[in-house]
């Protein structure tokens, strides 16, 4: 799989349709992972919520199911739904390479969760082909793509450790 | 696989230690953790069992400043070392930037050593990757045991293609930071290459 790069203007569609979807879904947090847990973009009251270990849960859960699965011949279950006394975690994989986490409470229901994340989720995979895309015609494009990496010295490495 | 995100000007990266059960994979971790500062870290997470057993895996993320204008942020993962839960392993594998091989130092271990390396060759193998070409560094732990045994017997047994090799014990953190320095130096100096 390429290296995902992500870059402004895609980066600002992904947090508008995720602001859309937690005001439409009338949910707390709206978030999004990829497979190997790391957030992308994250919407909502994040406040008290330790989104990096959401995220790396998040994706070791999905992994663990998509495992599951395989085991009994399925490709995938698309959805995992986790029911709690106050808040429900709704997980739902977009354009197999993502993951859209959305965290809500009595203010909205399972129903009216499922309905928008489906619209989102149509719009987030248009955004991310679009990314795709774009890497690949990046790395087509020789010598073109400037990692910002690519004058990276042994001494910056070496001043990441100096403490 | 790396994620480099151009709009918040920052860059992930995943390293798993692997080795076999027993061999202080947690422990480096922990160590890594107390030693850190607060800004620096997020929480250690463990999937363990009741007797600390990991489960599933542990997660350390970790903050190492920035590096040409982008903040580097390394997620330092385990695998459960017991040799059932390979399942588990090769999803943990997913994305993978970076390996640090835990090995234990005892002579009676020397077996599961080989058996978990070859493990990991394989389950890299099944998720698209090749234990030749990705970062890779090999650490000695348990150095302080009286049934070590020597260091060039085991870079004789365990050594893969000449990776920078460490020796360490995880207790008291010898050789911890070199590791980890070691191989976030290797995933670096690769995403240069790029």
């Amino acid at each position: 799989m390429a290296d995902l790069v992500m870059y402004e203007e895609e980066y600002e569609q992904i947090k508008e349709i995720l602001a859309r979807l937690q005001s439409d879904s009338n949910s707390k947090i709206v978030f999004l992972v990829d497979k190997n847990g790391q957030q992308i973009a994250a919407h909502g009251d994040m406040q008290g919520v330790d989104a990096t270990s959401l995220a790396s849960l998040t994706a070791g859960n999905v992994a663990a199911t998509d495992g599951l699965a395989k085991l009994i011949g399925e490709k995938e279950f698309s959805i995992l739904f986790h029911e709690g006394e106050r808040d429900n975690i709704h997980i739902s994989l977009v354009a197999q390479r993502v993951i859209l986490v959305v965290i809500f409470d009595e203010r909205s229901s399972l129903g009216l969760v499922r309905l928008r994340v489906k619209k989102a989720s149509q719009e987030l995979e248009k955004t991310f082909e679009v990314i795709v895309t774009k890497a690949a015609a990046e790395q087509s494009r020789e010598g073109r793509f400037e990692s910002p990496f690519a004058e990276i010295t042994d001494e910056d490495i070496d001043s990441l450790f100096s403490e | 696989m790396t994620f480099i995100n151009y709009a918040a000007r920052e860059i992930n990266c995943k390293i798993v230690f692997y080795g076999p059960g027993l061999c202080g994979k947690t422990t480096n971790l922990q160590w890594i953790y107390d030693k850190t500062n607060p800004q620096a870290k997020g929480k250690l997470i463990s999937l363990a069992t009741e007797t600390d057993r990991t489960l599933f895996f542990d997660f350390l993320p970790l903050d190492l400043g920035t590096v040409k204008g982008f903040k580097t942020r390394f997620h330092l993962y385990t695998v459960p070392g017991q040799v059932f839960y390979d399942a588990s392993r090769k999803l943990i594998l997913k994305g993978v930037d970076g390996v640090v091989y835990v090995a234990d130092s005892q002579e009676a271990r020397m077996d599961s050593n080989i058996e978990s390396l070859q493990n990991l060759e394989k389950n890299l193998k099944e998720q698209g990757y090749d234990l030749n070409n990705i970062p890779y560094v090999l650490q000695f732990n348990k150095r302080d045991l009286p049934t070590a045994l020597p260091v060039e017997e085991m870079y004789r047994q365990l050594n893969y293609k000449g990776e920078p090799t460490f020796e360490a014990v995880a207790m008291n953190g010898t050789g911890v930071f070199d590791t980890l320095k070691a191989v976030a130096k290797l995933v670096l100096t690769e995403l240069k290459k790029k």
